[in-house]
């Protein structure tokens, strides 16, 4: 399964929304409905998923689907 | 309050103690804790023989490790956290000219460090779930001070800030958070007391007695309800009216 694929598990079971409305240039927030504790719940389910730490400096930069996928690609172990 | 599963620190004796025997009761599944496994295994078997479905976890929650096992305990055993009862507290009294950092830094510790290492362990199960109580036991000195209490006063004021924040952040997730302020509560921790600082306590309670753990108990009992669940962010006040 690829990242996006996997994020977009993530995504649906965490918001609720249907796989299709996930898209790389979705929000979270404009497009998914996400509030700002989605957003922090969502970031810590991507460090569990993917064994990843993600510092809050990073974090505050993942506001779509691609930037969460490109930063889990550019930094998976 | 069948089936919740509830977690009570400080739960060997005194008003822990009475909140996990109150919630049992109820047919809440009650992980009770303190710092000796030796000890809240004793304590647990006991409540195990009077039917309540209770178990005991040994560990040092002012530690991160400490509150991540007794969480994991639970969650291991039940499923997870319906509630959390953050009760687990010391006093280290003296006269503010005479307190010692060490009494400072244990008192800040105890009361305050374990209740964030608890919740911070427990919550995202309650966001999950879309459901939780979290009720910390503060207490009225948090809200008035009180002489030789510096470091007592100040974590317990501490409580009350930190609650109210929680409440704000979660409410979103259905999870309440609240807090009780007990007055002056007959227990092991106020039987230290002189009987001269007692009397003078007593002649200021409207109600003309102590509280019992049980007052508190059965507050706890009502916060942790559904009937309770529009209430969050607040202080409620079991003193028999001493604070007035």
């Amino acid at each position: 399964m690829s990242v996006f694929e996997k994020m977009v598990e993530l995504i649906v079971e965490k918001l609720g929304v249907e796989p299709g409305e996930v898209t790389p240039e979705a929000s979270f927030i404009d497009d998914l409905g996400a509030d700002s504790l989605d957003i922090v719940e969502l970031i810590m389910d991507i460090e569990d998923e993917f064994d990843l730490e993600i510092p809050d400096e990073e974090a505050e930069n993942i506001t779509t689907v691609k930037q969460a996928v490109d930063y889990i690609e550019k930094n998976i172990k | 309050m069948k089936e919740k599963v509830v977690i009570v620190t400080g739960s060997s004796r005194g008003i822990g103690l009475a909140i996990a025997k109150r919630l049992a009761k109820e047919g809440a599944r009650v992980v009770i804790n303190s710092r000796s496994q030796e000890r809240i295994n004793e304590i647990s078997s006991e409540l195990q023989r009077e039917g309540l479905n209770v178990i005991g976890v040994g560990a040092d929650i002012q530690t991160k490790e400490g509150a991540e096992k007794l969480i994991e305990k639970a969650t291991e055993k039940w499923g997870g956290v319906d509630i959390l009862v953050n009760n687990a507290g010391i006093n280290r009294d003296n006269l503010f000219l005479r307190m010692k950092e060490d009494e400072w830094e244990e008192v800040i510790k105890t009361n305050l460090n374990g209740m964030f290492h608890c919740t911070k362990a427990s919550i995202r199960g309650m966001t999950k779930k879309r459901w939780g109580r979290i009720i910390n036991i503060s207490s009225i000195v948090g809200i008035t001070g009180n002489p030789g209490q510096a470091n007592y006063s100040a974590a317990k004021a501490g409580i009350i800030g930190f609650t109210k924040t929680l409440a704000q952040e979660f409410g979103g997730r259905n999870i309440t958070a609240n807090v009780i302020a007990p007055g002056f509560i007959e227990t092991e921790m106020t039987d230290k007391l002189p009987e001269k600082i007692k009397e003078q306590m007593l002649g200021r309670i409207p109600l003309g007695k102590f509280g019992t753990c049980d007052d508190v108990a059965a507050m706890v009992r009502f916060l942790a309800s559904e009937e309770a669940g529009y209430i969050t962010g607040q202080v409620l006040v079991v003193d028999g009216g001493l604070a007035l």
